[in-house]
């Protein structure tokens, strides 16, 4: 992998109005790399999306893009970048393979070059065999399956994908990772916002957690785990409306305890001897439970809550 | 459960979802009273009389507002049971909801309906308003102008509905365009059969409209005759048929 | 790739788009060109509909209107200003469709591409600017609006409605016409999220325009208050220079005014309604 810089973000900020969507975040992207953006719901990840998508003016701070700056480069930037967006926009009245035509030719590539570019997509997007049914009656993975084939469409070299399989179910999310695997095996740059933490584990070379606009840490996901949380953890639940009651009772236990409204969870890097110190401390728990830390813990280490709520 | 009258709670459902359209709801009478006024003080001035087919010599303006009154029946009614119909039918998936408790198609069918009457009498009741204070009602048998457009709309409604189960695709709308336009530009709305030769004049005597209009013109003139009980038939005919070809179709495309 | 790496497009040597590195630009033709090109996929698939409401509509509204009630009109005041009705009528009824057709093209399709399936967002995604987008889907929208009055005419001729070859010009005073509803139209979809603003407009707007500029009888008929609103709306300007024509003259002495509120409307009603897309599509 040759170490060439793809994106540069310094201090890049988005304001709509009053309000800060995007508050000063420094972010570097390299060529072949795949980079996540993870955060939950407002944490400002599709608003960096549409400024580096080139459809969305930055408000202060830089940002550049194949070295060219997207205010004044904007068409050049969107010709060799692929942007699979939140939502689908695709024309549901027209047929699968005409959604695929109709967008090849918004880049000006030739009616020739459309054609075969979209045989290969939609054999790499398994949808071959719906090509001429309407877009319409197929199913949300074979929708967003069909708008990461159209992002490719013009032979990307840095894909912006916003969400690529929220909405799905896990056989979906499972076909889904596993093209967008090739793509980066084929060299393609990707960057993905999430906010499932196994996402990011299983896409992300390297992620950085956002926070209502703000990056709260930045490093690759086993990186990130080693530095803010234990290797692992115990989940204990109690059947009560109220379990900052027992976090008393189970001081002591692992080095640090997290209290969720549902459950508490004890940081320890020894889990089942955690495990086992819960057992006979003969608090009659619902369950205990032990596994191994993830992305979550390390977000709710950072910002003091869940990522999906 | 047969016998309860579930089509009362398919009616409220549209009242409720309506009320919080109401500018839309009043909107759609000013349409035909535009008409009137135009007509009154535009082509009125340019065509001055016109003699019925009944032979009454009549001003033109009193010649067009009772083919208003009726038109604005069909389209009111025509409203709720095609575009809003097809909406809740197959993109709100308002009906699978609604057979899901004991309601039947037949109620479905019912309660639209009703719900389109209510909806086209009070256009009609406020288009009649205007055409009285403007003066082209001439004749106590008016009284009977409401009940007739109800008529006229039961008859559009139910018809209207029946077709809307056949569609599959908003496109398919132009079809009912294509009926409806035609209808109201050539039920002697704007011009009396006489204009026409002798073989279309049949043709327009089909239209269900053209019999809206007679009832009509023949009770806002005061020109009362026989006819018009065939015409009240015909409609009535038409409601019924297509009440009947509604439900039936409403349960084979949601209780398969 | 080296960063420093220029983009101008004169840099780019000819080759296919889909090669790695910077990508040839594409000149305003062709963004435009490739943009037509989906909506006339669009149109394409609507053609029963256009073939409807473009020829069979006319038809049938010129039967009743120009023949029905022109029979009436002529019988009792030998038509309009000396003019048998049927002649006096077309014009206004090619502008009333010019009217419609504007007006129909751009609400509910451009709510569409803003709202319900975004496509818009779609073309931004591609190397395109909102101005991109809103001049070829205006040059669609001029498109069916001249077809729309090219029928109308033809049609009208076999009906023996138009009296003098310089009916043909009626067909750019439509685009005009149309084109002076439909840019600041376009304005809705970017500030509303709700359809029903358009049913509204249709009710409240578009039918009494119809029925009081000056299509169906001489606006000097109306009372005199009104006339002021038929001045400052399109369509009666668009009919007074579509009658001209279709009649052979005489050119109306305030030909360049109709000309200039037309043409100050669509310049107007443009400037506004992109500055409104550019906000609500690129925030
Ligand atoms: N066009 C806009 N105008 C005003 N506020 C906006 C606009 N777009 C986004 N915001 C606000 O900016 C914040 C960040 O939104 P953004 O869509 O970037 O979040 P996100 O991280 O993508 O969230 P999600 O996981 O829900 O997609 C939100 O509070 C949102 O309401
Ligand atoms: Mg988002």
């Amino acid at each position: 992998m040759t170490d060439t810089v793809l994106l540069t973000a310094r201090d890049l900020t988005k304001r709509f109005g009053d309000f800060t969507a995007v508050d000063g975040i420094d972010v570097e992207v390299h060529k072949g790399e795949s980079f996540g953006f993870l955060g939950p719901n407002g944490a400002g990840k599709s608003s960096t999306m549409r400024m580096i998508g080139g459809v969305s003016p930055v408000t202060s701070g830089e940002l550049s893009i194949f070295g060219l700056d997207p205010a004044t480069h904007g068409p050049q930037i969107r010709a060799r970048l692929g942007n699979c967006p939140q939502k689908d926009l695709l024309d549901e009245e027209l047929s699968v393979q005409e959604n695929l035509w109709v967008y090849g030719r918004f880049f000006g590539l030739s009616r020739k070059e459309v054609r075969e570019r979209a045989t290969e997509l939609l054999e790499f997007a398994q949808l071959s065999e719906r090509r001429g049914d309407k877009v319409e009656p197929l199913s949300g993975g074979m929708k967003r399956r069909l708008v990461i084939a159209r992002s490719l469409i013009n032979n990307p070299e840095l894909l912006l994908l916003d969400e690529p399989t929220t909405g799905l179910d896990p056989q979906a999310r499972h076909v889904l990772w596993d093209r967008l695997f090739r793509l980066k095996r084929q060299g393609v740059t990707l960057i993905i916002t999430t906010h499932y933490m196994d996402e990011a584990e299983q896409l992300c070379d390297r992620l950085v957690v956002m926070d209502k606009g703000r990056i709260a840490a930045e490093g690759s996901p086993r990186d990130l785990i080693v530095r803010y949380s234990t290797r692992e953890v115990v989940e204990v639940r109690f059947d009560t409306d109220d379990h900052s009651a027992h976090a008393d009772s189970l001081g002591g236990i692992g080095e640090r305890m997290e209290v969720l409204p549902d459950r508490i969870l004890l940081y320890a890097d020894d889990g089942d001897a955690a495990g086992s110190a819960v057992h006979s401390r003969e608090l009659a728990p619902l369950s205990v439970l032990v596994r191994r830390s993830t992305l979550e813990d390390v977000f709710l280490h950072l910002t003091g809550r869940t990522l999906v709520d | 459960m047969v016998g309860y009258a579930l089509w009362r709670f398919v009616l409220l459902r549209d009242v409720v979802a309506f009320r919080r359209m109401w500018w839309l709801f009043l909107s759609g009478f000013v349409e035909p009273v535009f008409y009137l006024f135009s007509i009154g003080i535009g082509l009125g001035a340019l065509v001055q009389t016109v003699t019925t087919d009944q032979g009454m010599v009549v001003s033109y303006a009193a010649f067009v507002a009772p083919a208003m009154l009726a038109a604005s029946a069909m389209n009111g009614a025509i409203a709720d049971t095609t575009y809003n119909f097809f909406f809740k039918l197959r993109f709100a998936k308002t009906y699978d909801t609604m057979l899901a408790t004991p309601a039947r198609p037949w109620d479905i069918a019912v309660g639209e309906i009703l719900w389109s009457l209510i909806r086209g009498g009070t256009y009609s009741a406020i288009f009649f308003l205007v055409a009285l204070v403007m003066g082209f009602v001439e004749s106590w048998w008016a009284v009977l102008a409401i009940p007739a457009a109800l008529l006229i709309g039961a008859a559009f409604a139910a018809m209207g509905m029946w077709a809307t189960t056949y569609m599959t695709s908003w496109k398919d709308f132009e079809f009912i365009n294509l009926v409806i336009q035609p209808m109201f530009l050539f039920s002697a709305t704007f011009f009396p059969l006489s204009v026409y030769p002798e073989a279309l004049q049949w043709l327009v005597r089909l239209m269900p409209l053209y019999h809206g209009v007679e009832i009509q013109r023949g009770l806002l003139l005061g020109d009362v005759h026989w006819g018009l009980l065939v015409s009240a038939a015909y409609l009535a005919g038409l409601a019924g048929l297509g009440l009947w070809g509604a439900s039936r179709r409403i349960s084979q495309l949601l209780l398969t | 790739m080296d960063a420093t790496e220029t983009t101008a497009s004169t840099s780019v040597p000819e080759r296919s788009r889909l090669a790695a590195g910077p990508r040839r630009d594409l000149g305003i033709l062709e963004r435009t060109g490739v943009l037509i090109e989906y909506h006339w996929l669009l149109f394409r698939r609507t053609l029963r509909g256009v073939l409807i409401t473009r020829f069979l509509l006319p038809v049938l509204f010129l039967a009743s209107m120009g023949l029905g009630v022109g029979s009436l009109v002529d019988e009792n005041s030998g038509g309009v200003d000396g003019v048998p009705y049927l002649l006096y009528v077309v014009p206004g009824l090619v502008m009333v469709t010019a009217m419609q057709t504007a007006v129909g093209e751009s609400t509910w399709p451009v709510m569409g591409f803003v709202k319900w399936n975004q496509f818009y967002r779609a073309m931004l995604n591609a190397p395109h600017s909102v101005a991109d987008t809103l001049r070829a889907h205006w040059l669609m929208i001029a498109f069916n609006v001249a077809t729309s009055a090219l029928a109308f005419t033809l049609i009208s001729a076999l009906f023996g409605g138009v009296g003098s070859w310089w009916a043909l010009l009626g067909t750019p005073i439509a685009v005009l016409t149309g084109m002076a509803f439909s840019t600041p139209l376009f304005v809705i979809a970017a500030k509303t999220d709700t359809d029903s603003v358009y049913s509204a407009i249709f009710r409240l707007v578009v039918t009494p325009l119809m029925l009081f500029s000056g299509a169906f009888f001489p606006i000097d008929q109306l009372p005199t208050w009104m006339q002021p609103f038929a001045w400052a709306t399109p369509l009666w300007h668009g009919i007074e220079l579509g009658r001209a024509a279709f009649l052979g003259g005489p050119v109306p002495d305030l030909w360049w005014v109709h000309v200039g509120v037309l043409t100050a409307y669509i310049v107007v009603g443009a400037a506004v309604s992109r500055r409104a897309l550019r906000q609500r599509l690129v925030p």
